[in-house]
């Protein structure tokens, strides 16, 4: 939840233009901040903010793309990769949702992985959280330590979360499909 | 990452002229609680470095997730704390009970923590038993696992299975109990409760245990919030925080009317603390001895809880109601929900399009943080220090790996 009046207000008068949308009356409100400046935002969360947000409990991507061109065509989004945040504040036992809108691929050019700043730098715990995401759903934390493959194994080829994820036909001479 | 074996001589020779060492411990190793490979950097006896390597036991359970119904799912989420089934399909069901404003009949309620209490105590008594194979003690393993065995019989006879029930499941539960049951689990119960006592003092208070725990892995309260860690881990440190108190309401409203005390320490103390062992003088809050107690305390707050449940069920008379329609249409949004599991929060976030098949169903896994935490804790302690700071965490594969 965003507690307190004039969270928001706050928040924006911190880091001017770094929100870009907000729905409070959503079942878990959540607010939406600029890519390029989730890093911030993060920290403002965790160092500043009257509650502080002390703990990352997960990221997940959600990819919001149609394969099947009859359904795609009846679709009311884009097509894009959302990241979503969800933090909690052990202190004022309250949990807020960030999302971020990333494009599928940068640029619009397929194979090319959409990149967001990596909160490691503000809670050590995400590490594995965005190794995990860069691994399932594609999406590329620039200034992570260490970004490899967490679940899958290290030569394995695409990311299974991604709706047009193709299984390969046979790994290491194992038969998928 | 220096590969294992090499065809060159003489770079062995240039390994084993280093006083550093890769040590390679698992997948298959015992102490690590399935598949867990972990690569420790040893200079002699000391651990330099632990790089945990997951995902063996991946089975791509959000994907799947993706192609079935929310109620198809629910064995699914069986087969990710295999040793805590009931409370994940309760997670499960309430994360999406949160997204279709569902309420589940009074009668269910009660059963719902009936079986979820019993459920934390099945998994703690794993915890312990499997805690002490790690020290290499081999009595209280059995031990945990007889009554253990109980609680399982318990559990097939109320939905036909031993380890992956299904039974808590969206819109309530698959079946009420069996006539009979309520008694077998209060025998249960009376029963139970003395054998603490002889946990006490076959690991708690023993020498070695203690020599072997205290004072070992400790972990401050700003490290365990950092990484996210969750529930005995997080509580051993002193962190006053469970979600069957401070979640949100969905969660909590399961437990209101129910007394029972966090089992954190506060002020020096573990509540009631009189009626158990003292605090080792070696023990430092956050050490590996404070998060085994934690669960010990955890152990007897369940039984309290499922006494209390027994009697609100038994007086409840209405309907337990029917679980909602297998295909039943979810309403357009997403929702977040952590339960306390008997490992920690376990969180499930659901988006749904509109349709019975939800567009991304999402795990956030607490034994995944409480992992992750890891290479922190073993910085600098012996080789066999390890099994025992991993084993302190309870991990278990199949909800890190999913």
């Amino acid at each position: 939840m965003v507690r307190g009046p004039g969270f928001l207000e706050r928040l924006e008068a911190a880091l001017p233009g770094a929100v870009t949308g907000s729905r409070l009356d959503a079942l878990d409100p959540w607010i939406e901040v600029d890519p390029a400046r989730i890093v911030d935002v993060c920290r403002w969360l965790k160092d500043e903010s009257s509650v502080r947000f002390d703990s990352l409990q997960c990221i997940t991507a959600v990819d919001w793309f149609e394969p099947d061109p009859k359904k795609a065509a009846k679709v009311a989004w884009q097509p894009h990769t959302e990241l979503v945040y969800h933090l909690w504040s052990t202190s004022a036992r309250a949990s807020i949702v960030l999302k971020v809108m990333l494009p599928r691929w940068s640029g619009d050019v397929a194979g090319q992985l959409p990149e967001i700043g990596s909160v490691t730098s503000v809670w050590r715990g995400a590490n594995w959280h965005e190794r995990e995401v860069y691994d399932l759903s594609g999406v590329q934390f620039t200034g992570h330590p260490d970004l490899r493959r967490i679940l899958c194994p290290e030569d394995w080829e695409g990311h299974p979360l991604r709706k047009d994820y193709v299984q390969p036909l046979e790994y290491h001479g194992m038969r998928g499909r | 990452m220096a590969s294992f074996v090499d065809d060159d001589p003489r770079i062995i020779e240039f390994d084993v002229r280093t006083d550093e060492m890769l040590v390679n411990m698992g997948p298959q190793h015992p102490s690590t609680h399935g598949v867990l490979r972990l690569v420790l950097r040893t200079d002699g006896e000391i651990v330099s470095e632990v790089e945990p390597h997951i995902g063996y036991l991946h089975r791509c359970a959000e994907k799947i997730g993706e192609n079935l119904t929310a109620r198809q799912w629910i064995p699914y989420t069986d087969r990710m704390d295999y040793l805590a089934a009931m409370n994940m399909n309760l997670g499960w069901s309430l994360a999406v009970e949160k997204l279709m404003q569902y309420q589940v009949s009074e009668r269910a309620r009660h059963l719902r923590v009936l079986i979820a209490e019993l459920g934390r105590i099945a998994s703690h008594l794993v915890g312990m038993g499997a805690y002490g194979l790690d020290l290499g003690t081999f009595s209280p393993f059995l031990y945990a696992f007889r009554e253990r065995e109980k609680i399982l019989d318990l559990f097939e006879e109320a939905c036909g299975a031993r380890l992956t029930y299904s039974y808590i499941t969206v819109g309530g539960l698959t079946a009420d109990l069996p006539p009979g049951w309520l008694k077998k689990c209060e025998a249960f119960l009376d029963q139970f409760e003395p054998v603490i006592k002889e946990y006490h003092a076959l690991l708690t208070t023993n020498a070695i245990f203690v020599k072997r725990t205290a004072a070992i892995g400790v972990m401050s309260p700003a490290l365990a919030i950092e990484y996210g860690c969750s529930g005995p881990v997080l509580r051993g440190s002193g962190v006053d925080q469970d979600m069957r108190r401070d979640g949100e309401s969905i969660y909590t409203a399961m437990y209101d009317g129910y007394a029972f005390e966090v089992a954190v320490m506060k002020d020096g103390h573990y509540p009631r603390d009189h009626e158990y062992p003292p605090v080792p003088a070696d023990a430092v809050l956050g050490d590996c001895w404070h998060r085994f107690f934690v669960r010990m305390l955890e152990v007897v707050q369940s039984m309290d809880l499922v006494r209390q449940a027994i009697d609100r069920y038994a007086a409840c008379k209405g309907p337990l109601g029917e679980p909602v329609k297998l295909t039943e249409k979810i309403p357009a949004g997403d929702a977040y929900l952590e339960t306390e599991c008997p490992k920690g929060q376990m969180g499930f976030y659901l988006v749904s399009d509109g349709s019975a098949i939800p567009w991304r169903v999402r795990a956030r896994s607490s034994s995944f943080s409480n992992l992750a935490v890891t290479h922190e804790l073993c910085r600098g302690c012996l080789i066999a220090d390890v099994p025992a700071i991993v084993g302190s965490l309870d991990i278990v594969m199949g909800e890190i790996d999913r």
